[in-house]
């Protein structure tokens, strides 16, 4: 059997390579079901590592590099390539590097493999899509691309399972003769002036970065001649090796040189001086099925046209496609409560086995429909090559709100739920972008606010009040209001605390191609993995926590049918409530009463601060907790109504109507902008590892919903409303 | 010498000199735009404020606002007839 991933004994070879190579496919077909995924150290970019079997029942570990065009970087991010491959900081020293080339734009990713090879690892470039001819009508010799490189060139066509017999005999072999991989700079940096910055930027490298290597010293001194700057965003830069790169930056600039362009035309020289050798001309160019394609979706009527119904037909599948799946799943854990219910003796154990923990699993799994959903789109899209189009023609609305156009896919499906959406701003290269769309999602009126907002607008419109055009209305404003308030504050937050350098677009269109289903498949399933083992154990802990504020501390028997209230998953309940006095003396009804003073002024009595408490769990219980705040028995929802008779009989002390149609309102806002989602906060603490930014989520969106409740409710009683 | 953002679709240019700023000009660089690069417009998308570009059988979408920050020369079109309909003389 193959070794586990992390058997830290087992060699170590990294997979590299340009984005849109197949390096995944051929990652995943490497490593078959023993991949892994983590985080690199200190940072939440993701790492795959998975057992890689070779001939003889040899195993090695092999660990997947981002996807970059080059080695030099600006963010700690994109240094994450170096870090690497070159085993900085805690990172581990790759003893083989499996670079994967696209053979159809081979000159451009050869010179990442010229970087690889001045770093002098070991390496052996697995030549992708070696079956196709390219649009320009040419065709790369394998031989006579390995004669010109030195290194081992093994084609291969990934999506139909070629040539990986021969990719892991040749690492196979290559790992015994590390001199086989192993070659020398391909191009000369001359006895000049270059090669005098190198020196003098070499002396600053620290020596732990090149240990006893002086051509990897050499290698990282260009790194950093190239990557460091005023305002890169690295990370372990010595003040030292700054300021020797500076002083090469300005002594050059004195005399008229640009050394990026120096070092980037001496590699590109190479290739080009050494590419006649090894692309072979096969008849002319023919327009590709791209061309053809594209002429479509990225033209300026039709493309928008294409993409709005790929985009409506995402967006619908989010919302009512996964709604069997959601609903199966509720009944299968409702099902499972009442059996477990009737089994157990009726009492706090059989209490929390039901409502504590039947419920909260169910009410994690509950997600998982959406959450596959969206991920088998966003990989449809990643590997069709149709995201970069997406990107593309959604960049200048984008870029006006200070985001990047994959941000929009995450967006729209906030509109579904915001748990999904989260997960998806993985697909954003930058920190700053992933964060501050994570900021914003929880805004978008996703479907748990919805029975909530059905509730209000019954209450406040009467059955026999023929207004459907104005409940309908109603609906839509909800919606744009929380989509003009989510525009704004990413507005706002991108220009202040999440502000970031205004990045040029420079976005590769990679040529259309089929999807890897595999690959789309597993990673759906392992998205879903990561909510499931991760956030999970956060929703499960506040669910119970939830279910403990509503039913304790107990006074009657009458706490069973309370417990029924905070069920997320619909078991529906078949004891009637014999009375609900006892969530008022609840620590919930505590808390209501505590927090009185402070929903007041946005027109809410303790019982609806009850019903805050509840909706925490998720948005919806608020309607099965105000149904048992207000004594009634079994199967309230929305659609209930005796619930909205209830709800409308509600009076307050002084006789007045607790739910006026200013109260409605205010309810409503508040439930659109306060961050009443333990589930949203779970992941955004997951994909930030950082409890700041998930505080700072819900302070900065109970606020909001604070002050504008108070606004409505206020102003609407200064004009004169009730 | 025209910038960039200027060339009309079908277009082919030979680069000159890139301008901006040095991440912008180094990330460029790298794909493989360097002076005396041939480039191939393939398509602007006015609505959009974005251009498509080949280099190397390589395409990259720029901002056109980005691309004026490019300078090229003029060699040819791809479809024949084009240069003519957009009032350019090929060089």
């Amino acid at each position: 059997m193959g070794a586990m991933p992390s058997d830290e004994t087992k060699p170590l070879v990294a997979i590299a390579g340009n984005p849109n190579t197949g390096k995944t496919t051929v990652f995943n077909l490497l490593t078959g079901s023993s991949g892994k995924v983590g985080n690199y150290p200190g940072v939440t970019v993701e790492r795959q590592i998975g057992a890689l079997r070779l001939v003889n029942g040899r195993t090695v570990r092999l660990m997947d590099v981002p996807g970059t065009y080059s080695l030099s970087s600006r963010s700690a991010e994109e240094q994450l390539a170096i870090s690497a491959l070159a085993g900085i900081g805690p990172f581990e020293t790759p003893e083989l590097v499996i670079l994967v080339v696209d053979s159809t734009q081979l000159t451009r990713n050869l010179y990442l493999a010229l970087q690889v090879i001045e770093l002098g690892l070991p390496m052996v470039i697995a030549l992708n899509m070696s079956d196709r001819v390219s649009a320009a009508g040419t065709e790369i010799n394998a031989e006579a691309l390995a004669t010109a490189l030195g290194v081992p060139v093994v084609p291969m066509a990934a999506t139909k399972h070629e040539g990986f017999d021969e990719l892991r005999r040749v690492v196979s072999e290559s790992l015994d003769r590390p001199e086989l991989a192993k070659t020398t700079w391909r191009w000369d940096i001359g006895a000049g002036e270059l090669a005098e910055d190198v020196r003098s930027v070499g002396q600053a490298v620290p020596p732990d970065w090149y240990p006893g290597d002086e051509k990897r010293r050499d290698a990282l001194a260009l790194w950093s001649l190239l990557s460091i700057d005023d305002e890169d965003e690295l990370e372990h830069i010595t003040p030292a090796l700054r300021e020797a790169v500076r002083e090469s930056h300005t002594r050059a600039k004195t005399s008229g040189r640009e050394l990026d362009h120096e070092v980037i035309s001496g590699r590109y020289g190479w290739i080009d001086e050494h590419a006649p050798d090894f692309v072979i001309e096969r008849g002319t160019e023919t327009k590709s099925f791209t061309d053809r394609i594209d002429r479509v979706l990225l033209h300026p009527a039709g493309g928008f046209l294409v993409f709005l119904l790929a985009m409506a037909l995402v967006f619908q599948s989010l919302f009512t496609g996964a709604d069997p799946a959601i609903g199966f799943i509720e009944g299968v854990f409702g099902q499972l409560g009442d059996a477990v219910e009737a089994f157990l003796p009726a009492g706090i154990f059989s209490e929390f086995i039901v409502s504590g923990i039947i419920n909260g699993v169910g009410s994690v799994l509950v997600f998982l429909p959406q959450i596959l959903l969206l991920f088998f789109f966003i990989g449809l899209m990643e590997d069709t090559g149709y995201m970069a189009r997406v990107a593309t023609l959604m960049d200048r609305v984008m870029k006006s709100i200070g985001l990047h156009g994959r941000a929009f896919v995450p967006m729209l499906s906030g509109y579904a739920c915001a748990v999904p959406a989260i997960l998806g701003t993985r697909t954003m290269e930058r920190k700053r972008d992933r964060y501050l769309t994570m900021m914003v999602v929880p805004l978008m009126t996703c479907s748990a606010r919805l029975p909530v907002y059905g509730l209000m607008i019954a209450a406040l419109y009467p059955p026999d009040a023929a207004a459907p055009f104005a409940q309908g209305l109603l609906m839509v404003a909800m919606y744009l209001f929380s989509t003009v308030i989510a525009l704004v504050v990413a507005a706002v937050l991108g220009r202040t605390i999440l502000k970031g350098p205004n990045v040029p677009l420079i976005l590769e269109m990679p040529p259309y191609r089929m999807p890897h289903w595999p690959s789309v498949m597993r990673m759906m399933w392992q998205r879903g993995k990561i909510f499931i083992t991760e956030a999970g154990t956060v929703i499960l802990l506040c669910t119970i926590g939830i279910w403990v504020l509503l039913s304790f501390p107990r006074y009657s028997a009458a706490a069973e049918t309370v417990s029924q209230a905070t069920e997320v998953v619909g078991a529906e309940s078949e004891e009637p409530v014999a009375n609900g006095s006892s969530i008022r003396d609840s620590y919930a009804g505590q808390l209501g009463r505590w927090f009185e003073p402070a929903v007041e002024p946005l027109g809410f009595d303790w019982k609806i601060s009850i019903g805050l408490i509840g909706a925490f769990a998720a948005r919806e219980v608020f309607v099965s907790t105000m149904a048992v705040v207000y004594d009634l028995s079994d199967e309230e929802d929305e659609t209930s109504s005796a619930l909205r008779d209830r709800i409308r009989a509600q009076r307050r002390p002084d006789g007045s109507k607790v739910y006026t149609p200013l109260t409605c309102l205010s309810l409503m806002v508040f439930f659109a902008l306060a961050c009443q989602c333990m589930s949203t906060l779970a992941v955004v603490k997951r994909e930030t590892n950082s409890w700041a930014w998930t505080g700072f989520l819900f302070a900065y969106q109970g606020a909001l919903a604070w002050i504008a409740s108070f606004l409505v409710y206020q102003g609407g009683k200064l004009i004169g409303f009730d | 010498m025209h910038p960039l953002h200027n060339l009309h679709p079908n277009t082919r240019a030979h680069l000159v000199e890139i301008g901006g700023e040095r991440p912008f000009r180094r990330r460029l660089m790298e794909l493989g735009f360097l002076p005396g690069s041939e480039l191939h417009v393939i398509r602007n998308i006015d609505v959009g404020g974005v251009m498509e570009v080949e280099v190397r059988h390589c395409r990259v979408t720029l901002r056109q606002n980005e691309a004026q920050a490019l300078f090229v020369t003029e060699v040819g079109c791809t479809k024949p007839g084009c240069c003519e309909r957009n009032g350019r003389d090929a060089v």
